[in-house]
């Protein structure tokens, strides 16, 4: 078993060689040097021309946030009438109905969000134009908001003092244009070639072997696909996500999709050190984030390599690992591996159903979406750390009795309360969540939804509450994966989690920016010995250890109620 | 945010067009030239079409290899797995049964000798593959029911099995719809 462990090995290795250079094309791309990609150049002013839009325009931290909130509102509009609408609209070979109210309503924010989370069935629940005009057009726009906001908190980090910090639209466009696009076609090119489908077939009926007649479901995947990978979005084009054998055929196409989403999180760790000249600010940050992963990712594949204990009580032999729920051609590790990773970016893609997963393994997942900031998806990633950077320097400033500086600017009163907040955010909608629908689940049973709440579990016992804490969990971090188990396609998943949808996407974004766009306000403080180094390794430990300690008081009590207790009663 | 509303909406259309339509246009006409065409790969046999090479079938008789429980009943107009967890009383009922049936059909099998995935579900309900070794553990299956020598099945199966990546990454897989579709063809 050892070739897939080295499978695992290389394609982290091929993330890292790739990351390294794009981390520089980034950065050329947003400080506006010559790329070979500047032939895209008159196309992008063609667009402003149109839009009526002037990129050169300097904003301030709020009209970035306006101008990000208001596209933002358009897209959900869109996406929410043309998902409830879809059967009346072309491209549906497969004769599809339209999407419920509370259904497009989620389906709607999920995307936008960058989340996916997905109450319906790919090859049922949408129509090919959904699936592209709507779906697959969000996952470039929502990746390209989430690297947007970033792109405002570098800039705010290197100036001295400023309130100008670049045009929302330029570096909107340019990360699609520049980015996105370019690096999707790439991807999408190497899945074709590897017998993924990419035409607009609908359902093919195929009469097989034994004389079964059988559907297949097909569709525009490969371009799909990619996106999904490369923005961090993960929602995927068959139900059965990265698992279905169209949708991943094989080891290489595992291979891709998996480097391809993590690449640009990591890339973008690299282009912070690069684009505010602190390589060992940044570096300090990719080492902690690296440790984290490796914290979730041992455990997760060693335990499903190992197998399911209940089953080898049974007296089988399970060489190749706990293979419920699992593809053949991935096998443990890899799945393992992938389970990880996906959790710690806020992919929320799967190449194997999380809720058959060991507890342990389970545990891992619900860790990475809670910490949501090792590594963490496009762009969002790096501002979750960044508040618990705040956090650091804060606790920092008070140990050693000196007023907190991050990036030569005092951190007051306003900044620290708003890292607060935001840090108090995600407990307060998970668990709050999970507590309602809890009680819901136990007081009113029989509530005529379309899936009772008696039927939401597919699972008895801790497991099952763990499949209420996942999902709220998942929709917090904007990740996407579930334990799919749960019967979550009905009104009020689909409203409850909408919500939490929309405040833990848009407030973690807003606070970070709010914070950058203050503090760069602010008068600058050249570094003396007295400052506070924020690029050492005892700061990394510190920011380490903040982040650990925030997250055990905040979640320890939920998790033991599901992982914790099933792992210790199998 | 008035000021921001018009442009959102005319960049937003225009970014429609390219990314939703545009771009996946290329891609399909690009996929005309790779294997499938873009339609996914079929598998044809007597200029008949009998399935996607990666979507596994049904394969009931004792006289072919069978694919990996599925629980959508290798029907890929949908795709999903069980979504059992590992310590369900119900869904452990269900492998013991698996079991069961398998050593019924297979008497020849020890239990121990089972490999996992022969008896729990795949992701997708549609895994096209097996590992070798559940290959070749039905191997004195179908060599009693075919009256096949078992070396000769076993060269078969070898000569099926694609190697890891390079012969390093991943896993070796047997597809069974290829491997069923060179049995027939032995006689």
């Amino acid at each position: 078993m050892t070739t897939d462990i080295l499978g695992v090995i290389a394609t982290y290795g091929i993330t890292l060689l790739l990351a390294w250079p794009l981390s520089r094309y980034i950065v050329k791309v947003f400080r506006g040097e010559r790329t070979w990609s500047d032939f895209m150049a008159p196309l992008e002013r063609l667009f402003f021309k149109i839009s009526g839009i002037n990129p050169k325009e300097e904003m301030n931290w709020k009209d970035h946030m306006k101008a990000l909130l208001t596209i933002n509102l358009v897209w959900f509009v869109y996406a929410f009438f043309a998902l409830m609408f879809q059967d009346k609209l072309p491209l549906n070979p497969d004769g599809n109905p339209g999407q419920s109210a509370d259904l497009a309503f989620n389906t709607a924010i999920s995307f936008v969000v960058n989340c996916n989370l997905q109450h319906y069935s790919g090859e049922t629940g949408v129509t090919y134009f959904t699936q592209l005009f709507v779906l697959a057009f969000l996952q470039f726009v929502s990746a390209a908001t989430g690297i947007a906001a970033l792109v405002v908190v570098f800039k705010a980090m290197k100036e001295k003092t400023t309130t100008k910090l670049g045009n929302f639209w330029d570096i909107f466009l340019k990360t699609i244009t520049r980015i996105l696009l370019p690096l999707s076609i790439v991807i999408a090119l190497i899945f074709i070639f590897n017998g993924m489908p990419a035409s607009f077939a609908g359902k093919d009926t195929v009469v097989t072997m034994q004389g079964d007649t059988v559907n297949v479901s097909r569709g525009p995947v490969a371009g799909f696909v990619a996106i999904k990978h490369l923005g961090t979005n993960g929602g995927g084009f068959f139900g059965a996500n990265s698992a279905h054998p169209l949708e991943n055929p094989n080891y290489v196409t595992w291979m891709t999709e998996m480097v391809a989403q993590v690449v640009l999180p990591i890339a973008m760790v690299f282009a912070l050190g690069l684009f505010i000249q602190k390589r060992k600010f940044a570096n300090v940050i990719f080492g902690i984030m690296t440790i984290g992963m490796i914290c979730l990712l041992i455990p997760s594949m060693q335990q499903e390599m190992a197998g399911n204990p209940a089953i080898a009580k049974m007296g089988i032999h399970q060489l190749t690992g706990a293979m419920e729920g699992k593809e053949v051609r991935f096998g443990a590790a890899a799945t393992g591996y992938w389970s990880t990773v996906t959790t710690i970016i806020s992919t929320g893609s799967v190449c194997g159903w999380h809720d058959s997963t060991m507890p342990m393994t389970g545990l891992m997942q619900l860790l990475g979406m809670m910490l949501n900031c090792l590594y963490g998806g496009c762009g969002v990633g790096i501002l979750n750390y960044y508040i618990y950077i705040i956090i650091a320097v804060f606790i920092s400033g008070l140990m050693v009795g000196r007023t907190p500086e991050f990036m030569g600017h005092k951190l007051e009163a306003r900044e620290v309360k708003i890292a607060a907040i935001i840090t108090l955010l995600s407990p307060f909608l998970i668990l709050a969540g999970t507590a309602l629908s809890s009680y819901v689940l136990t007081h009113h049973p029989d509530v005529n939804w379309a899936v009772k709440p008696t039927a939401w579990l597919n699972n008895p016992g801790y497991h099952g509450f763990s499949e209420m804490l996942y999902e709220y969990t998942s929709a917090n971090a904007n990740n996407g994966s579930g334990f799919e188990g749960l019967g979550d396609g009905n009104v009020f998943w689909n409203v409850s989690t909408g919500f939490v949808l929309i405040l833990g996407r848009f407030l973690p974004i807003i606070g970070p920016v709010a914070i950058a766009g203050l503090m760069a306000s602010k008068k600058y403080i050249p570094e003396s010995a007295g400052t506070l180094r924020t690029d050492s390794l005892t700061f990394g430990a510190m920011t380490f250890a903040v982040i650990v300690i925030l997250t055990a008081l905040s979640y320890f009590p939920a998790l033991a109620l599901g992982p914790i207790a099933e792992y210790f009663s199998m | 945010m008035k000021k921001y509303l018009l442009p959102s909406i005319k960049l937003t259309l225009i970014l429609v067009v390219l990314l939703g339509g545009i771009y996946p246009l290329f891609l399909a006409g690009v996929a005309k030239m790779a294997p499938g065409g873009g339609d996914g790969v079929k598998v044809m046999r007597n200029g008949k079409v009998v399935g996607y090479e990666n979507i596994a079938q049904k394969f009931s008789d004792d006289k072919y290899f069978q694919p990996r429980p599925s629980t959508v009943d290798y029907n890929a107009a949908g795709s999903g797995g069980s979504n059992k967890s590992a310590g369900n009383p119900d869904y452990l009922k269900t492998v013991q049964e698996r079991i069961d049936t398998f050593l019924v059909h297979n008497p020849d099998v020890k239990k121990s000798d089972i490999p996992a995935e022969l008896v729990t579900a795949s992701a997708s309900g549609l895994d096209p593959h097996l590992t070798p070794e559940a290959a070749y553990v039905q191997i004195p299956r179908v060599a009693k029911h075919r009256g096949i020598a078992a070396d000769r099945l076993k060269q078969l199966v070898d000569a099926n099995t694609k190697p890891a990546v390079l012969g390093v990454l991943g896993v070796a897989t047997v597809n069974v719809l290829k491997l069923n579709i060179a049995l027939d063809e032995l006689k």
